[in-house]
């Protein structure tokens, strides 16, 4: 007995050194996946926001501007109709002109026009409708860059590359490098981005359309989901009976959870535009399809939430003579509505991040005006990312970040609400 | 504080005043010796200063009612508390006159030399030929196959188990009844060839037939190896051991032969416990 | 006199029943509360009842039965039609009023009949996907034949724009999509299998409470990040990464690569099969950990020989859903990889995934009943298939798996 155990001893004393070894190797292994993961998770972010720190200010050319008369309104009516479709883009080549009179080759002149954006005309109209007064006068006006123009100044357009490789050439360059050196460039914060729709123009691009026809398609998922989950975890929780239809019940809703979001925008397309006809592109039936796809969610989480209501509660009321019904309305439900809220606002949440089964109903198409109802056609914010992410211009890539941000800026007040939510009502029984 | 003063005395009184019970700790060298050891979890103290040795080759049962410090006592012999976050340990542990909390100790080669036997059986979900094989294999204790499968053998039959499942050694652990997952558990224990055994009430959750084969087992072990036994079954004690000691509230009241300790206890709290006073 | 008004006027004589309903069940009762079996606003509940649900039958009866043409003949007949019902519901409702009657039992029958209904809507979700999808796609099977779309391998729709040749283009063999999209689920999962796996075992099993507390949530943050968000960051950031990379050892990569959306797709299914690894892993009972650890058992040999093993039915089912997941996933694909379908499993080459196909069909110019449209349906049946069998496989694996150890 003695030898066999110094001879254990000897042998166990021998694996040691490498045993210890591969501890700590599997344990740098586990850190090292854990260090990857955070490191993407920091990556996705720096990225984002790295990209979209430009897109908060927008450039603009400060220009004096002859707003003559003659030619934005020569019947002197101030018909705000008319003169919102008045002709300003001949005042603003005039001052551009103005402003560079060695430039007279006509092909050089529509260089010098490319300067500013192509929206420039219709904001500086925009103006004159509210401003009437300013007709007649010369003024000094900050009219937007083209993109070209704001890419290079953001430092997206490299100075160094080969003319032909730019949008932008240097004579063009040479330009904006003189009206920077005497201000006339300034840059400052871009509004618009948060007070116009969609655009095909990136300078006047905007996510308020997008923000506008995210919050009514969610108003219509709420509506149609929150009561319909309650009805059902309270049925499941409370009323169902131990049967093949409720064990039926349970299994559609927990697949469901499980089923690839685009189906739910196959049933959309099928259902609800094919064959009852409802409109294409609505809130409505974003609305529609994205409660279908979030009521599994929420029910799971109204049923943990109920089933948390320890049993006591249902005896104490029961007790006073309660009907089956009026215990779980005026008792379990009361005592598990911070929960269910809780479920509801993530379920929210990811139905505000959601995009595929709106592509498949047609919210991916181009509106620029903002919707005013449930039927209008709308875009909502992950849409807008994606179009954004899909034009060709270099413009588009700082707004989609920043439209990005919008969005996870959305997704984590919900989430910070559902958190303090949770924190702050929930009961230990 | 009274309570050291309690378990100092039990230390050298017992000895000094029991001449018999002096020797038979004498004749027999200590495998394990506990110097003031205390224990901390948190700010709770679960262990009060305890000394005592535990002899080599004999069954050492540690008796009290829950609560007193007996499994925490028979963790920190293999340094199973070593994981719990918060616990403080004080005094020394030697195993062979070597401090087993010290820097060098390596406590994977401490648990190798120290198996353990649990509360409830906690065979691994795997064959019971691979629950056996799996302490050999990962302290590479056998060069080949046969080699593993001859230690496989001999564990189940020191561990009277191998006759009931020789025809199902691919079958899971799990499969076995609540007896022979525990004695499957001690094969598990004794294929690493370890020089002591620590049992936490290896038959709490056992019917009385497995726990007789159990007790059985011990006894034919006794000798081979120093098995230290915690249990909360008086008759267990008094089946099953040649040394018994009595902790109390982290205390360690009295320690001695088993029969001196039935028979004859010397203080009024392990006479309490025993004539089932409280417990 | 549209519909919408009709309703309005529905809730205005319900609301009106409720009313009168309540203020006769007082007057029976007389002031004294114990008369009355039931509340008296449930009596007005049931009053209102009334009045609502047959108008509201009739409208949906006269909406599914009097055809189209005739609708208009008349439009005030179908206003009468519903107030007449639901002012007779209401009346005789009021007359019934009584001392003894069961008004709460009725409302609270109907409140049950709701709560069943409303519960019902997850099968009647689950009959829509399957209907509309089968419905199509057999009108789909019955320009191209089934064995041609499961087995072609020329997948080529935006051919067959011309009415002369649906069906007979051959170009809607389905193979390079289908190996498109286990190509870039094989690609996510070698990611996310083996990073989320060692993340659940490092914060299961190695990192101190607090820090598991920081690094948890923080992880599920990437479950939340909405996947066109990935799919902006693969096609924008990852792929010219992964380009770059590519060419500087002198691979020839596509600017749509396989790898690239793979890579994202991986990141984002990291924290779900970390999740439910963790979950799985800290489930296995501590008695387990302590045998091996009383055996003289490392951590990781521990960790590697007992509990990952114990754990791994779980950890299974947590990859088949993310599986499952990788294979249902759109944004990323549709930004980041190919629409070209290339039979290829080289993953520097741009692939096509069923999801990306799905998208190109049914979005931009459609007409409906061409091959080309309805073969997105077919693609949709085939996804839906395959991801229910996976969902039930898993699910059905993980719950075993938690039985075993409840």
């Amino acid at each position: 007995m003695a030898t066999s155990a110094t001879s254990t001893r000897a042998r166990v004393a021998a694996t040691l050194k490498r045993r210890h070894r591969s501890e700590f190797l599997f344990r740098a292994f586990g850190l090292a996946a854990i260090a990857l993961s955070l490191l993407a998770l920091a990556t996705l972010f720096i990225d984002i926001v790295w990209r979209a720190r430009t897109a908060f200010v927008q450039t603009t050319i400060t220009l004096e501007v002859f707003l003559d008369e003659s030619i934005i309104d020569p019947e002197g009516k101030r018909d705000p109709a008319e003169l919102r479709r008045s002709d300003t883009q001949t005042p603003i080549r005039a001052a551009l002109r103005e402003r560079f009179p060695e430039v007279t080759n006509q092909g050089q002149r529509r260089e010098l026009y490319a300067l500013l954006s192509g929206s420039a005309p219709f904001l500086l109209a925009s103006r004159l409708v509210r401003e009437p007064e300013l007709i007649g006068q010369r003024i000094k006006v900050d009219l937007l860059a083209s993109d070209d123009v704001d890419m290079l100044m953001k430092g997206h357009i490299s100075r160094d590359l080969p003319p032909e490789q730019r949008q932008i050439n240097d004579r063009q360059i040479g330009w904006v490098d003189a009206m920077v050196a005497a201000g006339e460039v300034r840059q400052p914060f871009n509004a618009g981005f948060f007070t116009r729709g969609d655009s095909r123009d990136p300078t006047t691009a905007g996510v308020l359309g997008a923000i506008v026809g995210s919050a009514l398609t969610l108003l219509v998922t709420l509506a149609l989901s929150f009561p319909l989950a309650i009805a059902a975890a309270v049925y499941l929780e409370e009323f169902a009976p131990d049967n093949r239809w409720t064990y039926l019940i349970e299994i559609n809703i927990n697949n469901l959870a499980a089923v690839p979001s685009i189906v739910f925008g196959l049933l959309g397309l099928a259902v609800f535009l094919n064959f009852f006809g409802l409109p294409r592109s609505a809130p409505l039936v974003g609305g529609m399809v994205l409660s279908l796809m979030t009521l599994p969610v929420i029910i799971i989480a109204a049923r943990a939430a109920i089933a948390a209501v320890p049993p006591s509660i249902r005896e104490a009321a029961m007790g006073v003579g309660a009907s089956p019904v009026q215990v779980v309305f005026h008792h379990v439900v009361p005592l598990a509505l911070p929960g269910i809220l809780t479920g509801t606002i993530i379920g929210m949440a990811r139905a505000l991040g959601e995009t595929a089964p709106l592509l498949m109903i047609g919210m991916v198409a181009f509106i620029v005006d903002t919707p005013k109802g449930f039927t209008d056609a709308a875009s909502v914010l992950p849409v807008q990312i994606f179009l954004w992410a899909d034009s060709p211009e270099r413009a588009f890539v700082e707004r989609t970040a920043a439209a990005t941000l919008v969005l996870l800026g959305f997704l984590v007040v919900m989430n910070a609400t559902a958190v303090y939510l949770r924190r702050r009502f929930e009961v230990r029984y | 504080m009274r309570t050291m003063s309690v378990a100092d005395r039990t230390r050298s009184g017992v000895i000094a005043e029991f001449p018999d019970a002096a020797a038979g700790t004498a004749a027999k060298p200590a495998a394990f010796e506990t110097r003031e050891l205390s224990v901390f979890y948190g700010k709770k103290q679960a262990l009060k200063g305890i000394n005592l040795d535990i002899d080599k080759g004999e069954v050492t049962a540690l008796i009290g009612p829950s609560g007193c410090g007996k499994s925490t006592y028979i963790r920190c012999l293999n340094r199973m508390n070593d994981p719990i976050p918060g616990c403080r340990i004080e005094g020394k542990v030697l195993l062979d006159g070597m401090d087993v909390y010290a820097a060098d100790i390596d406590p994977v080669e401490l648990r190798a030399r120290v198996g353990m036997v649990f509360q409830k059986p906690n065979p691994f979900p795997k064959s019971v030929w691979e629950n056996v094989a799996y302490g050999p294999r990962i302290h590479g204790l056998a060069a080949t196959r046969a080699e593993l499968n001859d230690i496989v053998e001999r564990s189940l039959q020191r561990a009277a188990l191998f006759d009931e499942v020789k025809d199902r050694l691919q079958e899971p652990g799990t499969s076995l009844s609540g007896g022979q997952q525990q004695r499957l558990c001690i094969a598990r224990a004794l294929a690493v060839d370890p020089d002591v055994i620590l049992m936490d009430e290896p038959c709490s959750a056992l019917d009385p037939i497995a726990t007789a084969k159990i007790e059985e087992l011990i006894d034919e072990l006794s000798g081979n190896y120093t098995i230290v036994i915690v249990t909360h079954s008086m008759q267990q004690a008094a089946r099953v051991s040649d040394m018994t000691a009595f902790f109390h509230l982290g205390d360690l009241v009295e320690t001695g032969p088993t029969d001196t300790i039935f028979t004859t206890p010397r203080d009024e709290r392990t006479e309490g416990y025993i004539t089932g006073r409280f417990g | 006199m549209n519909a919408t008004f009709l309703f309005v006027v529905i809730v205005l004589l319900a609301a009106m029943g409720y009313w009168l309903g309540r203020a006769r069940a007082l007057a029976v009762a007389g002031g004294k509360g114990r008369v009355l079996h039931s509340l008296p606003s449930q009596h007005g509940a049931l009053v209102a009842l009334w009045a609502a649900v047959p108008a509201v039958i009739a409208l949906l009866a006269w909406t599914l039965l009097v055809p189209e043409g005739q609708r208009a003949v008349n439009p005030w007949l179908r206003v009468a039609l519903v107030v007449a019902t639901a002012g007779a519901g209401l009346w005789l409702a009021l007359q019934r009023v009584r001392a003894r009657q069961r008004a709460r039992n009725h409302v609270e029958a109907v409140i049950r009949l709701l709560l069943l209904l409303a519960s019902a809507v997850a099968i009647l979700t689950t009959v829509g996907i399957v209907l509309s999808l089968l419905f199509e796609s057999l009108r789909f099977f019955a320009l191209v034949p089934p064995h041609e779309f499961l087995l072609g391998l020329d997948w080529a729709p935006q051919t067959a724009i011309r009415a002369d040749q649906i069906g007979q283009s051959g170009s809607f063999g389905a193979v390079p999509v289908f190996v498109g999209t286990l190509l870039i689920a094989f690609i996510a999962m070698a990611v996310a299998t083996p990073v989320g796996l060692m993340a659940a075992i490092w914060m299961a099993e190695y990192a101190g409470e607090r820090v598991r507390a920081t690094v948890k949530p923080v992880l599920e943050i990437l479950a939340g990040v909405p996947t066109v968000v990935y799919g902006f960051f693969a096609a924008l950031t990852v792929a010219s990464i992964v380009r770059r990379a590519g060419e500087s050892i002198g691979l020839e990569v596509a600017s749509e690569s396989a790898l690239a959306a793979g890579l994202v797709m991986g990141i984002m299914i990291l924290p779900f099969v970390a999740s439910i690894s963790d979950d799985v892993i800290r489930a296995v009972p501590v008695s387990l950990r302590h045998g091996s650890m009383a055996l003289g058992a490392t951590h990781s040999e521990t960790v590697r020989r007992v509990i990952v093993p114990a754990a791994l039915p779980g950890i299974v089912g947590g990859v088949l859903l993310g599986v499952s997941r990788a294979i249902g996933e759109t944004m990323i694909v549709v930004m980041a990889a190919g629409l070209s379908a290339n039979l290829t499993a080289n993953p520097f080459a741009a692939v096509t995934t069923v999801t990306v196909q799905i998208v190109g069909l049914l979005t931009g110019d459609q007409e409906f009943d061409s091959a080309k449209t309805l073969s997105a349906f077919a693609l949709g049946l085939v996804l839906f298939f395959v991801t229910l069998a996976l969902n039930v496989l898993a699910l059905q694996i993980v719950r075993r798996y938690r039985e075993a150890y409840d």
